[in-house]
């Protein structure tokens, strides 16, 4: 079976700085895949490239099995990759239900069309209240500016656009930075409900997260992989010790 | 609802009979509104900032300048040959604003005004130069309305041509293509990310934008039998965003009262003064940046929203 994303050799350099040294990935299909590594390791490079936002140096991208190291960004999202982003990303001006449902169109291959209203869309508009619902976003924040919800309510929104597009393959890069400990916990349920058959990558600092969630981890560190394996395993390694944590202190062993 | 919006078109309708001496100037009004739509469609709602407009409107008025002048008088396949030509240079020139970054962009923008404006001047054997464009000469409307000199037939055509435009304008906005220019603006980072093809969808806005203002331009030719290199000019891309800001962009109807509010302010304060009637419209666009966005439509609606709260 092929993996649902994998990368061969995926480099990238910055004049003479190389972010993203030659890594070699494979994340399964359904998988709970973490990718952690310290401040300046390459991750949301690494992100970048997988996404299509950065175009590689060198190596290979390829998602379900098919060579997408030359697809656009908006094309590796049609044959199935999602992203959340490390700083929210999202449209001040819209609201979550426009947002959503723009999405869910553009998804829909709707996106072209100009002669038909977005909102007369019935079946759009029930399927962006649901993937709301999912994500747990209340039904009054719905209906307001994004710039004006608090900040772990954008968060909601940020994976809710992600899921918007039924992704196979979900990235979530660092989901609940940013968020205030009052809020994280929204989000956290959120990324617990994933649907299990939509494999995710997770990227992240928190090593409470990481180790709740994943079921493999992949240590990346001055851009190259440095350990891959089950999170005992990782929670193992003297090297993961050594670089990442930078003491003997092991984090959850 | 429809009332609020039968509201602006029936006082546009009721001036042909209340203004009967001032119908030229309602069709400049006409003209310059739907030229501000164009301009609202790629810069209120596609994100994408232009200072070159006026090529698009000037290559439409020479389009169907030309073609009455050349004895193809008939009105309405003139403003397709225009809003053709303008789409057509659109199309060529998209991939080299998008190309270059924000600010490159908008001087690939002036730069092609300025080389076409340049271009007509030179080509004068062809566009009468600096002379103008002379001897447009239309046919009547489906063959039975002759442009009189009243200038009545100019405006209810203008007007016609105005509502049919500005109701597909309205049709495009709300679709989800309309959207999608909406998130290009509002996030050009995050859009692609959701499957947009950001190129793509810029480029069918710059297109359809430059078709707007080719037709805008083309009615101007055609209701006053001219065309001048004033079409080309920097001063009337600059017009129109100052229409734009006035009125309230990334909303038509703003486009649509900044063009109004523009065009009659012009007409009023430069009767009063010719030289000074800058510094009259220097000070409406400072107190209104500095009373908010939206332009006046935005002061209009903040305004009824505090009525409806009381």
């Amino acid at each position: 079976m092929s993996a649902a994303l994998e990368t061969r050799g995926l480099t990238r350099r910055f004049g003479a700085f190389v972010a993203v040294d030659a890594v070699s990935l494979r994340v399964e299909p359904g998988a709970r895949h973490a990718l952690i590594g310290p401040n300046g390791a390459g991750k949301t490079t690494f992100v970048n490239l997988l996404s299509g936002a950065l175009a590689a140096s060198a190596g290979q991208v390829s998602l379900l099995g098919r060579d997408v190291s030359a697809a656009p960004q908006h094309l590796r999202v049609r044959l199935g990759l999602a992203r959340t982003f490390q700083v929210n990303q999202l449209f001040a001006e819209l609201t979550a239900m426009q947002a959503t449902t723009m999405a869910l169109a553009e998804r829909a291959g709707l996106g072209a069309i100009w002669w038909r209203p977005l909102f007369g869309m019935a079946g759009l508009r029930a399927e962006a209240q649901q993937l709301l619902d999912t994500v747990r976003l209340p039904d009054a924040a719905r209906h307001q500016r994004t710039a004006s919800l608090p900040y772990g309510r954008q968060r909601l929104l940020e994976i809710a656009l992600a899921l918007a597009m039924r992704p196979r393959v979900l990235l979530l890069d660092e989901p609940a930075a940013g968020v205030p400990p009052a809020d994280s916990r929204e989000v956290l349920a959120a990324v617990a409900a994933l649907p299990r058959d939509v494999a995710v990558l997770l990227i992240e600092h928190d090593m409470d997260l990481v180790f709740r969630f994943a079921e493999r981890i992949t240590v990346l560190a001055f851009g190259a992989v440095l350990a891959d394996g089950a999170p005992s395993e990782i929670a193992r390694s003297p090297a993961v010790r050594e670089a990442y944590l930078g003491s003997t202190e092991v984090a959850h062993g | 609802m429809i009332l609020l919006h039968a509201i602006p078109w029936a006082g546009a309708l009721a001036g042909y009979w209340l203004f009967p001496e001032q119908l030229p100037l309602l069709s400049a009004i006409a003209i310059a509104a739907l030229f501000a739509v164009s301009l609202d469609l790629i810069v209120g709602y596609a994100g994408l900032v232009t200072l070159g407009q006026a090529a698009f409107f000037g290559a439409g008025a020479y389009t169907a300048g030309i073609l009455a002048q050349q004895g193809w008088g008939e009105p309405f396949s003139g403003l397709l040959a225009a809003a053709a030509v303008a789409a057509l240079l659109g199309l060529i020139s998209a991939p080299l604003v998008l190309r270059a970054g924000e600010l490159a962009g908008l001087m690939v923008t002036l730069g092609l005004g300025l080389m076409l404006y340049e271009a007509a001047n030179k080509a004068a054997a062809i566009t009468g130069g600096a002379d103008g464009l002379q001897g447009v000469e239309m046919w009547p409307i489906f063959g039975l309305y002759r442009f009189d000199l009243w200038g009545r037939t100019a405006y209810l055509y203008s007007l016609a041509v105005l509502f049919v435009l500005f109701m597909l304008a309205r049709l495009l906005v709300a679709s989800p293509f309309g959207w999608s220019l909406r998130a290009i603006r509002g996030n050009a980072r995050r859009a692609p990310a959701l499957g947009v093809p950001v190129k793509a969808r810029l480029t069918a806005a710059y297109v359809i934008a430059a078709a707007y203002a080719g037709v805008a331009g083309g009615l101007l030719a055609q209701t006053t039998s001219f065309a001048s290199l004033d079409a080309l000019s920097f001063q009337r891309s600059a017009d129109g965003l100052l229409m734009l800001v006035l009125g309230g962009l990334g909303s038509l109807y703003g486009a649509l009262l900044g063009a109004v509010a523009f065009t009659v302010a012009h007409h009023a304060l430069s009767e009063a003064s010719p030289v000074f009637w800058q510094f009259w419209l220097g000070i409406a666009l400072v107190a209104l940046a500095l009373a908010g966005q939206g332009g006046l439509l935005g002061l209009a609606r903040a305004a009824i929203a505090r009525l409806r709260r009381r």
